[in-house]
Parts: C-alpha cells; structure tokens; sequence
C-alpha cells in the first residue's frame, strides 16, 4: 500500500485504478476494523461507486483531479449529505445532514474517494477517544493503548492502512497528538485557511480541520486540495490554497528555528531525546537552532479550558430534542430539554458545558471568559515577539507516548494535561505540524510539533520535510 | 387611585421597538423574508440552525439597519455581534445572535409632532426566531399546552431593535413615538412597519417617579403590545396599577408583565428572579461589523427628507407653529408638496392646511392647481366653506375644474344685495321672532340663518347672513 501522492499519480497515468486501491484499503479494514474500531460507519459501497467513477473519469480522458482515486476517512463530526454524521454522541442519534461540509465537497472534486466516517471523542472532548458513545479505538501500534484523540479514529485509519488520507479536526490538539501516539503527520492549519462550513461545532473559535497522512508530501497534498476561501465561513480567510508540494524539497538551510523552552518542561525523557535529535536535525541541514521562550504557553490550558468550554456550551445547546436527533419525551419543554439532554450527552461533554455555562454567567465572566481572552491575547504578543526572532518554532506535540486505555479516564485533568503542547497553536490561530519522530522506550511512536506564525505554511512544510528527510 | 395622587406621580416610559427590515432574503442565509408563505417553507441548514451550519452577514441587512440609525440622527460604530443564549423551541441555535455592547447605531434622538424630542440609546441588528403556536390548554402559552407547532420561516429574519431613553411621560407619547418611528421606517424603505403582522413589535418598559424626582423609579416591562392602542392602554392600565401600588406603601417589583388585550390588565410573567441569565459572548462565526466611511455618507446621502425636517418646512412656508396638529396630519399623510404648491400659487396657509388635513386625509390627493383653485375661490369669498368643501369631494372622486364643478353644483355666490334682500323679506315675515331677537334671545339668529338659506337655496354665506342680522339690530 503507498501513500497519496503516488496513488494519485498512478490513477491519473491508468497504471492503477481507483477501484484497486479501494479493495485494498477495504481488504485491511475487513482485517482489522474489528479489533480497532477506528470507524463508526464504513462505506464501501459509496465508495466503490466513487472509485468506479474516478476510473471512469480516467478512461474517459477527464482530469480525475490532484487526490484521483485516494481513499480518505472523514472524522464523524464533518457533515456528509443523506450519511449518519455522529460526532460519535447518542443525541445525534439518526441525524442524515441534508449537506455536504465544504471540505467534503472539496475531497470529491479533488477525485478523492470516502472509505467512511471516523470515530472520536463525543464532540470532539478529549484525548483519547474512549469518550465516544460508540466504545473507544484502539491504537494499531499497540491496542492496549489509546490513539490519542478527539481525532483517534482518523488517525488510527490512516496508521493501520485503511485509508491513505483522513480529516480530523483540532480545536486543542484534537489532530496533532493522535498524529503522534499513531505515528502519522497531522496538521493543524492556520485558523481560516480551509472552510468549517459542516465541521459539527465544538468551539468555533478555535476549532480548524486538517489532514492526517502517512508522510508530509501527501499531507502537503491533502491541504492544498482543502485550504481556499469559502464565502460560506465568514471566518474563512481571503487567501488562495498555498502551494506546498513544491516546496518540498527546498530545505531550511538559513531558517531560524527556536525549540520553545516551556513546552520542554515536564515531558518525559524519551520524548526530550527525540525533540533533541530533532532539533539536531533540523541544524545539521543547514538551520539555525536554539532555544526560544515563549512565556505565555504556559497559562494556555486553563485559558483554553475556559474558552473552549464556553463556546461549547453555546455550540450544544441546539442538541435539544426539538427538531432532529434523539428526543426523550418529559411532561414538558423543559423536563423533555432535560430529559433529552441527560440521556444523550455523555459525561465528558456534560462536565464541559457546565463548565463553559458556569463560566459565562452573571458576575462569572470577566473573571473567567475576560480573563481568558486577555490571557489569549498575552499569547498572541508573546508569538509575536518570538517570530520576531524566529522563522519556525519547534516543541514535543505530546508530553508522553500513547497512554493505555482507562488510564486517564478516571482523571480529567490529567488527561487535558495532554494537550498541553499543542493548545497555544489553537489559542494564536497559527499552524502547526506534527511530524513521527522516532520511538519512544516503548517501543510506541513520538511525534515532534512544528509551529509556524499565521499563513506560514509553505515553511512550515518545508521544515517538515527535512525533518522527515533526516530519518529516511 | 385620587386625581391628587396622579398629579404627585410622574410616569417614565421607555420603549424597546423591534423592527423587521424588509430584506429580500433572512440575516445570515439566502432564504426568502417573506411574511404569510406556506409554514417552514423559506428554511435551510443556516435559518434551522443544523450543526455544522454558519452565518454569513446579509449586506442589504447591514444597509438598511444604518438607514434606520441615520434617520434616528444616531452614530454608526465599529459593533460586533454577540450570542445571547436561552432555550426556546423557535430559536433553532438555542441562542440569538444580536449585539450587545458594541450596537451599530448609537445616540440618536426623535423629534415628535408635538415638539417633544425622545431620546435614542441604541438601535442594533439581530436575527428573529421562528414562530410557536401553542394548541391547547395553557391560554397561549407554553406552559400548560397540549402541543406546540413551530413555523421557523421567521428564524433569521432580520431586525432592528430601537430602544428609547426613558424620556417619554405620557401613554399619548408613547403612541406618537411609535407613529413618527413608523412614519420614519415605511420612508426610508427599512420596513413595512406592520404591527398586525409583527414586522413592528413594541416593549415598554415603565415606571413611576414622584413629580419633580430625579432618580427613576423601579419599572416592569411590558410585553405582547401587539398595536399602538393596546400600547395606550396597557401603559395607561400600569400607570393606575403601579401608583395604587405605591400609594398603598407596596414596593414596585421589577419583573416582566404580560397584556392581556381582552382582560385589560397586565400579569406577571417573570421576577427580576427569575430572569434569565443570557450568558452573552461575542459571536465567534461573525467577523466585526465596521462599515466604512464611504458607506456610511453613501447611505446618509440616499435618505429622503425626514418626517420632522418636512414638519418644519410646512410650517415656515404654511406660517403656521410646528406642533400644530394639521402640520402633523398633512405630512403624515403626504400632503405637504399639495399644500406648500397651494401656498406658492396664492392660497392662505392656514386654510390650505385645514382643508388639507380635514377633508384629503386617507383620499387620493387632487391635482396641486385645482386644489389651489379652490382655496382661493373660498379665500375671495366666491364659496362658503360649505361649498368649497363639496368642491374638494368632486375635486377628488372626479377631477375636473373647480370653476365648472361649482357651477354645475349652483355653487355661484350670491351677490350681497340679494342676500340683504332675502335677510329684510325674513324680518318682514317673522315680527315676532324679530322682537325676540331683537330683545336679546340671541340663538334666534339660527332661525333668521335659516330662513335665508331657504330662500336662497343654501347658496347664502351663513356668516354673512348673521353679520347683516347684526347690522339690523345696530342699524
């Protein structure tokens, strides 16, 4: 099995054809879906349908389009016309979006084909994707351990070969550190660089899709077919999709890039060994590498705990039994309200709305939201001021390597505390990029995180793939 | 409640007036704004608020929701939208989006016919919620029905809520708040303004001070005011309740009222207590709302003249006070450009006025000539007011000339010897009655009136007639 940039290019030449790339991927998920759980809803049949037409498209002479014939895996909270779109929660309960997410639409005309929807943390709350109403998925590296999460099932699909590209979302790290604990390249981009239009909202503020993959070229690949203004997110930027498979291959000689001394602190030894032999990396091609403080990093998880919290409790309030998905009935509107809501929330997303609501009430707010937003903003400064100096900052996207299941269940907090290095990308709206570096003691994969200013993809990327280069 | 006790209370009234903005399509999705279509027929992702679905601002929204704060002479602000969140089955999201602390529209004022001047805090942009029927037990309301329908047709439709300062004193201030802010919304083009269809809805929030008091007092807010007469009278209905209240000793409670039409009366429906916490945040799907100065001045330069500055304007050229009533009435009803070409074309200003406003109101308006035709054939004293009155009803129903319609009604005025005539053949024929009139029985003059119009067939000045009995009486 090869990654999308060569399946791509074998489709559109007819040496391969959609159709034999999807038995493929199919074959693998028949082999081990069982054990995993990586998919709440496989769709072989569409997707048969979608390679056939693909291979049609070819022999008729047609461009198939940049992703022809690639299999992808959608995360469950991205919207798919007439399918069960999940966000892997009760309340949605046989809930068919009547459209297509922007970027589904996009994956489609890009010749891709969807091989199914990809299991998660209910509404994307969490990091390991054992709140899912589903049951959780289990990491292909080792399945005693967790994915990572909220995009476990993404990440989990594309390291086990069931398909070559997935999307996730990442609202704290919700891409990144499921990249990492699966040993694939996640992507957060900047926020507004490709269209939410059909993500299921969690915090709007923060929440920005991305791509998983099985090398950076095909993830390069994977954005570039995603990213664009769309006139229906009013927060979607107006900017052309970068270029980013070009430049690839230019290196980094020149760059300066900071390796962020707060995000260092408190991670265990064998994920400091491989940033540093990462950082080592990135200076033996050419880079200009030292430490850089970021100050204000620290105080992102309780910023992010507050803010994210609040719009949730916003986002969720629509789930409320009147017009779609589950509804208990109650004596009246409110007893059915509450009835609907107790039974179709799980505990995770039930803690975090109150929090959020608590957060927001009369007298609360500037302490908590105000607070928070100021706290934000400090981080936006404190960015700056580093990209002052810097092109590209470097960190761990994970304290640790992937976590056994009910580890940190019984413990919310510790298990925030795993996205504690990747919540101030999400916080600043900057991208980000997370790269397998090596194993961990283990034995299980460690990925390493780079940061990139607003827009800075093309860079970000090229890092990238130096860094990729240097273990190869 | 004693006739002193109302004199030793003030009442302070402020009303929040929500505006529907006659868009072609809802706030933040192409969905036609369309009042009476077939229930839940102008809906989609957006307007129904399904997840994954995202606002995108509506501009003609944007336009229209300056126009009303221009015209309200208030100040167009960098603003941003907020979420305003409480469940309700018609509000698809479970939260409004609307501003809150950064509006559009800042700082206005409006000027009433009567020369007041009301206050304008703010007028911002929000989205409408769909519409519930409640069937079933429960009067109406939620609480208490057997089952609720809901038409989410109206669900993103977008408004504009004007709110007033508490500057009005009077429920008949109130309502003439509400007419001249009609009267201003239908002339700019922002809005049909119907209140039977709900395109113009009106909160008033009241209370009641001690004459000559400076802090205000504790008020209760009034909801479902669904005409300007039930806001007349359920302000004049909270008035006597709040003063019977305070008069007894017992404490204003704030809270939510709700009228009650066919009762007469407002009910609680809610306590400060029990008030809901709208947990307001800034909107994070919506970028900030800045329109530019160019769109701004763009938007101020295409306003039409305003009803206040038309008020004026008749006045100078009628030469008549502004607050007078018909100054009011004419340009309410359109007929100023009539009565200002009246007066340039030699007519009284005062009598173009009147007739304007007592016999061409709610009539199509006759051609600007005719009308002055006959404002000076009733100034040279050619026709009584009787007369020139009936030549304005033909005026309008048929058109014509006023010349000929006052022929072919007989309408030629008499010539003064033969009024004399037929006044001295009256006197003649009635002694009697003379005598008494002459003794002082003063209403015998309508008698003599009389006599004369019978024999003149009504074409007689009745003021001319009465001014030669005098002459008589002294003569």
């Amino acid at each position: 099995m090869t990654g999308a940039v060569d399946i791509a290019r074998a489709v559109r030449a007819g040496s391969r054809t959609a159709r034999d790339v999807l038995e493929e991927h199919l074959a693998a998920i028949d082999g081990r879906e069982g054990e995993l759980h990586a998919f709440n809803l496989v769709l072989a049949e569409e997707a048969r349908a979608g390679a056939d037409e693909v291979d049609r498209r070819v022999a008729a002479g047609e461009d198939p389009g940049p992703l022809a014939g690639v299999p992808v895996a959608l995360k469950d909270n991205l919207c798919t016309r007439g399918i069960p779109t999940t966000c892997s929660s009760r309340i949605l309960d046989g809930w068919r979006p009547p459209y297509d997410a922007t970027v589904v639409t996009r994956l489609r005309e890009a010749g891709a084909v969807v091989v199914g929807k990809t299991n998660m943390d209910e509404f994307a709350m969490g990091s390991s994707t054992e709140n899912s109403a589903f049951g959780p998925t289990r990491n292909p590296h080792d399945p005693s351990r967790v994915p990572g999460g909220s995009s476990g099932g993404s990440a989990a699909a594309v390291a086990a070969g069931f398909a070559a590209l997935a999307l996730g979302s990442d609202t704290g790290g919700s891409i990144r550190q499921p990249a990492a604990f699966c040993g694939v390249v996640g992507v957060k981009p900047t926020y507004g660089l490709v269209s939410r239009y059909g993500l299921v909202a969690f915090a709007s503020s923060l929440d920005q899709i991305g791509p998983f993959a099985g090398n950076v070229a095909d993830a390069a690949l994977a954005l570039e077919a995603l990213a664009g203004h769309d006139r229906a997110d009013s927060t979607s930027i107006l900017e052309a999709a970068p270029s980013l498979s070009g430049v690839l291959d230019r290196g980094v000689e020149g760059l300066r890039i900071g390796v962020i001394r707060e995000l260092v602190d408190g991670i265990d030894p064998d994920v400091g060994t491989r940033l540093s032999e990462a950082a080592g990396a990135l200076e033996a091609a050419g880079a200009k590498v030292d430490e850089a403080s970021v100050p204000a990093t620290t105080l992102g998880l309780s910023a992010y705990y507050v803010l994210a919290t609040a719009e949730a409790s916003s986002n969720l309030a629509r789930y409320d039994g009147v017009r779609y998905g589950l509804r208990v009935d109650g004596d009246d509107i409110t007893a059915m309200y509450g009835a609907t809501r107790s039974a179709g929330f799980g505990a995770e997303v039930k803690r975090r709305i109150m929090l959020g609501t608590y957060a927001l009430s009369a007298g609360y707010y500037d302490a908590y939201y105000g607070q928070a937003q100021r706290v934000r903003t400090l981080m936006i400064r404190d960015f700056d001021a580093a990209y002052a100096s810097y092109d590209l900052l470097l960190a761990p996207t994970t304290p640790t390597t992937a976590f056994e299941l009910g580890a940190k269940t019984a413990d919310p907090l510790s298990m925030y505390l795993s996205d504690v290095c990747t919540i101030p990308s999400n916080l600043v709206g900057h991208p980000a990029i997370s790269v397998p570096y090596g194993r961990g003691d283990d034995g299980l994969p460690i990925g390493v995180q780079l940061l990139a200013p607003a827009l800075g993809e093309a860079t970000m990327f090229r890092a990238a793939a130096a860094l990729e280069r240097s273990l190869a | 409640m004693t006739a002193t006790a109302a004199s030793t209370w003030e009442m302070v009234v402020g009303l929040e007036v929500h505006c529907e903005l006659a868009t072609a399509t809802k706030l933040f999705c192409g969905c036609r704004n369309a009042f009476g279509d077939e229930p839940n027929t102008n809906i989609c992702p957006i307007c129904l608020g399904l997840p994954g679905s995202l606002p995108v601002l509506n501009r003609q929204a944007v336009e229209l929701a300056m126009r009303v704060g221009l015209a309200l002479h208030c100040a167009v602000e960098p603003s941003i939208f907020h979420r305003k969140n409480y469940f309700y089955p018609d509000m698809p999201k479970d939260y409004q989006v609307s501003q809150y602390d950064q509006p559009l529209n800042v700082g206005g004022w409006l000027d009433l016919p009567d020369g007041s001047r009301v206050g304008v805090t703010r007028a911002h942009m929000e989205e409408d919620t769909g519409k519930t029927t409640h069937v079933g037990g429960g009067g109406g309301r939620i609480h208490g029905a057997d089952h609720s329908l809901v038409d989410y047709n109206r669900a993103g439709v977008p408004l504009v809520e004007i709110v007033s300062e508490p500057d009005i004193r009077s429920a008949d201030q109130a309502k003439a708040y509400v007419n001249e802010l009609r009267a201003i919304l239908v002339a700019i083009g922002a809005s049909d303004a119907r209140m039977e269809e709900g395109s113009l809805r009106i909160d008033a929030n009241v209370s009641m001070r001690r004459a000559g008091a400076e802090e205000l007092g504790t008020r209760a807010e009034i909801k479902n005011l669904n005409s300007v007469r039930s806001l007349g009278r359920a302000l004049e209905y909270e008035v006597r309740r709040q003063v019977e209240r305070l008069e007894a000793g017992e404490p204003i409670v704030q809270e939510t009222r709700h009228w009650n039409e066919d009762e007469g009366r407002t009910s609680s429906m809610r306590s400060k207590e029990e008030a809901y916490d709208y947990r307001y945040f800034p909107e994070p799907d919506l970028v900030p709302l800045a329109p530019s100065d160019e769109w701004v001045s763009g938007v101020r330069a295409s306003l039409p003249v305003l009803p206040a500055d038309r008020r004026v304007a008749l006045a100078a050229a009628t030469g008549v006070p502004v607050t007078d009533p018909a100054v009011g009435t004419v340009v309410h009803q359109g007929l100023d450009d009539l009565v200002t070409a009246a007066v340039e074309a030699g007519a009284d200003g005062r009598l173009a006025l009147n007739r304007a406003a007592n016999e061409l109101a709610h009539r199509a308006a006759p051609d600007p000539g005719a009308f002055a035709k006959v404002l000076r054939m009733e100034g040279d004293g050619r026709l009584t007011a009787t007369q020139a009155k009936a030549v304005l009803a033909e005026l309008v129903a048929s058109g014509g000339d006023p010349e000929a319609i006052a022929a072919a009604k007989g309408f030629e005025a008499l010539e003064g010897d033969v009024v004399a005539a037929a006044v001295d053949a009256a006197i003649a024929a009635h002694p009697g009655e003379w005598e008494r009139y002459a003794g002082g029985e003063a209403k015998l003059a309508g008698f003599f009136v009389g006599k004369v119009m019978a024999a003149t067939s009504g074409k007689a000045d009745g003021k001319a007639v009465t001014a030669l009995l005098r002459e008589r009486l002294t003569g």
